[in-house]
């Protein structure tokens, strides 16, 4: 891996929860990111798995700087976010730029495709007004779009399309970040692949560093070089792609992993699966020690009174288990 | 005899930009006890086909132009609504992919629960709610009494899909129509939905049809899959053999885009092109424009359905002529 071009130490999004009419009063703090540290680097796909609720998407929102950290650096190109004066972040916001899963919400219905791509360039400046329309052009071609459709609205576009002019539209300001939030999820599996084969070849033309937040974790191992997996708020483990998906040691990523249904019927009805029992615990009152203990198949007495670090193995990894050496 | 057995059906949507063949010359049979899968891309009819034979299409603009369904005996789309209604939600149940909008949000969870109990079933009010407590439980929800007075917001998505399958298997039906129930559940959620409907069909013996677009889901599930484009079905076969020895293009081109039959990192084989438009008419196989395999004559002539191995049929020409 090249030098950092992000990265995070110990980063924490808390939000108060007032509850009651009137005179509103705490009612505790939903940890939604707590501690996570982690660095991406040029040319680099990290994917970000767990379930929903985890915190992987308000991660997300905290590293582009939509929410602000509660607590914790965001070090970006070697300059401190939280420190940063207004104009700093601006370039920062340009910087880092995200692709959302829904491409039908995350266009505006009432502007043009050139409008959509052009206004983040204006707005920016990155280029010379006159200089707009070119640039636009290049963009659609890049994303594998022709650049007749320009004049066209978002309606006209299918699915997979529209994930396409989301791809251009965050690569308007020539960003070094990109964070893709289930870019995929809402597509079908034939234009899935249509859209992860265009995020990988823009990663390696353009030396983006990618953030890859994803459930599906097949998807996740073949486009990331490394992926982080989170349970309520921490990452339990980050590591080589291929080593966390296909031999995990933490038990919450064997059990995800175990989740997935395999392509061949007889392996599938053969296997042994870890069928997690409930949901995950809510982020308001989290368990004791480690949070995945109550869901754990080898959890032990110990489990519920510490919280585990992360830590390293002799591979590399690094997993927040204080079992893993016996399990 | 087949539990159910549908033939040629047909249903198009009449819209202001023409004839929207939606699904267009449907024939399959479920066996009791039986597992059908049913899958395809987004628009290649496999929702309205089950939305045809539970009455669900709205018409207009939908039609149910020609064809017939068979259930025990009763053709669903040809019998009178009385006896219609009469089967679906008590031998015939269905869930849906979206748990949140398929529960009324103004009615507490026990009340829709028992619901079709107290329409199918001379049942004294106290008699359903004892058994939509025991099913509750049954479906895995922890403290059913009080989660019986709880409203849909309350529980999350995972719980809903439950909640879902409780009040459709409530009346012990013959068949379940599942439509996508668990795309929108994370994967441990899945697997637990999936772990669930696999026990009751063992426990009750009823047959179920299972609509999604992961061929994944259905290789642990299913028996026999129908693969679907363009409202007609292209492939039907055992589960094994749409695995192991697929013999139409479009299944091997669905297989082939999933990223978990590719090495990792390399380029994800993509189907070119799109689905075609069903407003337009389709001379030839649907199939044809986005064909690697695809020869003159398939964009010519026809193709149906055809045997091309035992209990293996595929709708291509060129793996009927033993080409492919």
């Amino acid at each position: 891996m090249s030098d950092p071009i992000l990265a995070l130490q110990n980063v924490k999004t808390h939000f108060p929860v007032r509850r009651g009419f009137g005179r509103p009063r705490a009612a505790g703090i939903v940890r939604a990111v707590d501690g996570v540290s982690l660095t991406v680097g040029r040319g680099e796909v990290l994917g970000l798995v767990g379930e929903s609720g985890c915190g992987k998407s308000t991660l997300a929102r905290t590293i582009l700087q939509f929410v602000p950290a509660t607590a914790g650096t965001i070090v970006l190109e070697g300059r401190n976010l939280a420190a940063a004066s207004s104009g700093e972040l601006t370039e920062a916001r340009r910087l880092m730029q995200m692709v959302f899963q829904d491409p039908y919400a995350s266009l505006n219905p009432r502007l043009t495709v050139f409008a959509t791509l052009a206004e983040p360039m204006l707005v920016h400046r990155v280029c010379a007004p006159a200089a707009v329309p070119a640039q636009v052009a290049e963009l659609m071609r890049r994303v594998g779009l022709a650049p007749r459709l320009l004049k066209k609205y978002p309606h006209e576009f299918s699915g997979g399309q529209r994930q396409r002019i989301a791809v251009a539209r965050a690569l308007a300001l020539r960003p070094k970040v990109i964070v893709a939030d289930e870019p995929v999820s809402a597509l079908d599996v034939s234009v899935q692949a249509q859209i992860l084969n265009l995020l990988s070849q823009l990663v390696r033309e353009m030396d983006l560093a990618l953030i890859f937040i994803a459930h599906d974790l097949s998807v996740v191992k073949h486009i990331s070089d490394r992926v982080a997996v989170m349970y309520l708020g921490k990452i339990v483990e980050l590591g080589r792609a291929a080593d966390v998906i296909e031999r995990p040691r933490h038990p919450y990523t064997q059990a995800l992993v175990s989740a997935i249904p395999r392509l061949d019927p007889d392996a599938e009805r053969a296997r042994p699966r870890i069928v997690l029992a409930g949901d995950p615990p809510s982020p308001l009152h989290p368990p004791a020690g480690c949070a995945f203990h109550p869901r754990c198949p080898v959890a032990q007495e110990k489990c519920r009174l510490a919280v585990p670090p992360l830590a390293q193995l002799a591979d590399g990894r690094e997993v927040a288990c204080i079992r893993v050496g016996e399990i | 005899m087949p539990l159910l057995e549908v033939n040629g059906l047909r249903t198009f949507f009449h819209t202001r930009d023409g004839i929207h063949r939606a699904v267009d010359g449907v024939s399959f049979t479920v066996e009791r006890g039986g597992t059908l899968g049913i899958v395809g891309e987004s628009g290649s009819g496999k929702s309205v086909t089950c939305y045809s034979l539970m009455g669900l299409v709205p018409q207009p603009p939908g039609r149910i132009e020609s064809g017939s369904a068979v259930f025990d005996g009763v053709d669903l789309l040809h019998c009178p609504p009385r006896t219609a209604r009469s089967i679906y939600g008590k031998r015939i149940a269905m869930i849906f992919q979206d748990p949140m909008t398929s529960l009324n949000p103004y009615l507490r969870i026990g009340d829709q629960l028992i619901e079709p109990l107290l329409i199918h079933e001379k049942t004294s009010k106290a008699a359903a709610r004892e058994r939509g407590r025991a099913m509750l439980e049954a479906v895995g929800i922890p403290d059913a009494e009080a989660r019986m007075k709880r409203y849909p917001h309350e529980f999350s998505g995972g719980m809903r899909q439950r909640v879902m399958i409780a009040m459709a298997l409530i009346t012990r039906p013959e068949l379940l129509i599942a439509d996508e129930p668990t795309t929108a559940l994370d994967v441990t959620v899945q697997a637990q939905i999936l772990e669930l409907i696999r026990r009751f069909q063992r426990e009750l013996g009823m047959a179920v049809i299972f609509i999604t677009h992961d061929l994944a889901v259905v290789s642990g599930l299913c028996d026999r899959v129908l693969v679907m484009c363009a409202g007609r079905v292209v492939e039907a076969a055992d589960v094994r053999v749409i695995f192991q020895q697929p013999r139409h293009p479009y299944t091997r081109a669905l297989q082939r885009a999933i990223p978990a039959t590719q090495p990792q990192g390399a380029e994800l084989y993509t189907i070119p092109g799109m689905p075609p438009d069903l407003s337009q008419p389709l001379p030839g196989c649907p199939f044809a424009p986005r064909c690697e395999y695809a020869v003159d004559r398939c964009r010519r002539e026809d193709p149906t359905l055809g045997e091309v191995a035992p209990d293996q049929s595929s709708a291509c020409l060129r793996a009927q002529a033993g080409e492919i």
